[in-house]
């Protein structure tokens, strides 16, 4: 193309290293995300925030373990058991369970990781300079949302390896392959509702043009859907299906307040760590009628198999995935369309 | 966003342009060698021609804005080009449709023989661009942040390395390059930008003010350094600034814009026959005047056919200014000067015409082409 006195321009550019854009800017990405601050800082907060309820619990589970007669399910119960509050408080009730405290905790590690990751490339003027790269601009936030996941799966993992490590010295029991394959299951969940909160960040950090700005509307949703969610959904469905009226209807509403209240995704989450996590839950929803109450009231209390515990929560499962996907596709769309000018 | 193809909702922020000054602009477009435009127009491919930028009535509309209209460019292998425009003019507009990264309304480009549109990573792997006030991620340094770029380039490991310290040389950043972006001042920023459009070796450069805050001798050794790109490399260079002795003095051609259109385009003598204005300055001294000689000088001056207006210079030993009213009249002056001024007795020091600064016929040219009531917000 261009005069021949060039030095064998093409020659460089032909011995090119087979990586998709998309991995080179995860791999910068990810790179970038386990050197920062964040990074540290939020494993220190996740992990001293597991630690609370774990060490109360376990303390309460190796007494309870010691007379146990079939020790069925004990290492899981690890993970969801509520702990009462401690005695020395004076005050009675319980604190969350370790899955409630991930629950709890795990929006804010999906939002940190992405609320200023395109916003941020916008405010230091490296996005024009970054999409005249030879790669698609769809690269950009593939691998932003690869990264992302990658350092997310590796918190999770991280904290819930040490938990269960912590769990086989302090009980003296080893977790059975059952139990194993429910704790990896309950892993991949928490990945899964970390990542809607990423992709909801990610949507945040393209629509809203400053990071301070999307940061703060992230964890002000994050806060109101915690902490208010339930005020909202209750008075909600306490003003369209209020629990009233004959048994029947009662029993109706209270499961539309329930189906309501799985708008939520930590309702979704909670329920799913629940089921996945101890075999003894058999049922998720309140039964509808009165029928289904007597019938549920009269089953003996057995322990589900893993896959059984599973189909019961695939509806939630399915309910996050699907949520995580309209996220980063909304994400997607949008800055796909976006001019590249600031 | 953009109207349906075909139907223009564009609202006319200026008047519409007069027959006369359509021609004016194709007889300028022939004299830069370029071939004059045809009305029906065929499509780039058709006339291949070699110029690694060429656009054919390339246009791009904001809703009702018109941020380009109409641009037909050309820059050749082995030239600077300089696109001169205020802001909101266009630049940066046509410079992210040539990358690809903004879809044109209407017309076509090709880069390096390709079109942006549809082969927007052919055109970007062999176009470095450097972005109007370029960033770098602060928190890597320097030489960091060139790797990222030559690995989303695809160049290996080994070439990586060579080729960042070549052009981090080549920029004189090569003492800085281990330190943090963070501790770089403006001037170091556009040095490193101007290197990061460098490292993957490109065969056509675009810079977008590349040289607004590198101080003055540091401009010299850039403005050097993309002299030696052109010459030894064979590299097209279109750069956009609104630094006007800059462009004069560094590119071979140059087109100026205004409100989206390009008013003109050549070399700069080319734009003076076309923009220099009405005017023609000639520039006069005489010897050891004293104070009283002025009146006495300007009415002498004045009396010269031809001559619109003349001013003294500063001090008295200051060559004059003298403004003649039409180009053509500009050489009969300059013959009729040494005549009148034996006449009078006066000693002539020295006698020259003014070519006009890029300046003036960036002035006259903007000022001719929109009208009073302007067509920038």
């Amino acid at each position: 193309m261009t005069a021949p006195a060039a030095p064998l321009p093409t020659e460089r550019r032909e011995r090119s290293v087979p990586h998709a854009g998309w991995m080179v800017v995860a791999r910068k990405e990810f790179a970038d995300h386990i050197l920062s601050a964040r990074f540290v800082v939020l494993l220190l907060i996740l992990g001293a925030v597991a630690a609370v309820p774990l060490y109360m619990t376990a303390d309460i589970i190796r007494s309870a373990a010691s007379d146990a007669s079939g020790g069925q399910a004990i290492f899981v119960a690890l993970f969801w058991f509520t702990p009462p509050l401690p005695e020395a408080l004076g005050q009675q009730g319980t604190l969350p369970s370790v899955a409630g405290f991930f629950g709890l905790v795990a929006p804010l590690l999906g939002l940190s990781f992405a609320f200023d990751s395109v916003n941020g490339e916008r405010s230091q003027g490296t996005l024009p300079r970054l999409l005249s790269q030879p790669i698609h601009r769809d690269d950009v936030i593939n691998g932003k949302f690869a990264a992302g996941l990658s350092v997310i799966g590796l918190v999770v993992a991280a904290i819930v390896g040490l938990i269960a490590a912590f769990g086989v010295l302090r009980l003296g029991v080893a977790p059975t392959p059952a139990e194993l394959l429910r704790i990896i299951l309950w892993v991949l969940v928490t990945i899964v509702y970390v990542a809607m909160w990423l992709a909801f960040g990610m949507l945040l950090s393209v629509v809203v043009r400053r990071a301070a700005t999307s940061a703060l509307v992230g964890f002000g949703f994050w806060f109101a859907v915690t902490f208010f969610g339930g005020l909202i959904t209750g008075l909600i469905g306490g003003f369209f299906a209020p629990i009233s009226g004959s048994i029947e209807q009662q029993f109706r509403n209270n499961a539309a307040q329930e189906t309501l209240n799985r708008l939520r995704p930590d309702i979704l989450y909670a329920e799913a760590s629940r089921a996945l996590l101890s075999p003894q839950v058999t049922d998720v929803s309140t039964p509808a009628t009165v029928g289904g109450y007597e019938q549920a009231a009269q089953r003996i209390p057995s322990l589900l198999s893993l896959d059984q515990s599973f189909i019961l929560v695939w509806p939630q499962v399915v309910a996050l995935v699907a949520v995580t996907v309209a996220c980063f596709a909304l994400a997607y769309v949008q800055f796909m369309r976006q001019e590249v000018r600031a | 966003m953009t109207s349906p193809a075909g139907r223009p909702i564009r609202k006319r922020v200026r008047t519409p342009r007069p027959g006369s000054e359509q021609a004016a602009r194709h007889a300028v477009a022939a004299d830069s060698g370029v071939a004059t435009v045809p009305r029906a127009r065929p499509s780039l491919d058709l006339e291949p021609n070699g110029a690694p930028i060429r656009t054919r009535g390339l246009t791009k509309n904001y809703g009702d804005l018109v941020a380009v209209d109409d641009l037909d460019l050309e820059v050749r292998a082995g030239e600077i080009f300089g696109l001169l425009g205020q802001n909101g003019a266009g630049k940066t507009t046509t410079i992210l449709m040539l990358l690809g990264l903004t879809e044109p309304t209407s017309g076509e480009a090709r880069v390096t023989g390709l079109d942006p549109a549809r082969h927007p990573l052919e055109v970007k792997r062999r176009v470095g661009y450097m972005p109007d006030s370029v960033g770098f991620y602060t928190d890597l340094t320097g030489r960091e942040n060139l790797r990222y770029t030559a690995r989303l380039n695809r160049m290996t490991d080994a070439d990586t390395e060579i080729a960042i310290d070549d052009v981090l040389d080549q920029v004189g950043l090569a003492s800085r390059a281990d330190d943090l972006v963070d501790t770089y001042s403006r001037g170091m920023l556009q040095r490193l930008g101007i290197a990061d459009a460098l490292v993957k070796d490109p065969d056509v450069l675009i810079l977008d003010e590349p040289t607004t805050a590198i101080d003055p001798i540091g401009v010299v050794e850039i403005l050097d350094l993309l002299r030696s790109l052109v010459r030894d490399r064979g590299m097209a260079i279109l750069l956009s600034s609104h630094l006007l002795n800059q462009v004069q003095s560094v590119c071979d051609r140059i087109g100026i814009f205004a409100a989206g259109r390009l008013i003109g385009q050549g070399t700069l003598d080319q734009l003076a026959g076309r923009f220099g204005g009405a005017h023609a300055h000639i520039e006069v001294a005489f010897e050891e005047i004293d104070e009283s000689a002025t009146e006495r000088i300007a009415s002498v001056l004045r009396g010269i056919d031809g001559v619109s207006a003349v001013s003294p210079g500063r001090t008295a030993s200051a060559p004059w200014s003298v403004t003649v009213a039409s180009s053509e009249a500009e050489a009969a002056v300059r013959r009729r000067l040494p005549v009148v001024a034996a006449e009078h007795d006066l000693l002539l020091v020295s006698l020259r015409p003014v070519a006009p600064s890029l300046e003036e016929i960036y002035r006259h040219a903007v000022a001719r082409t929109l009208p009073a009531d302007g067509g920038v917000q």
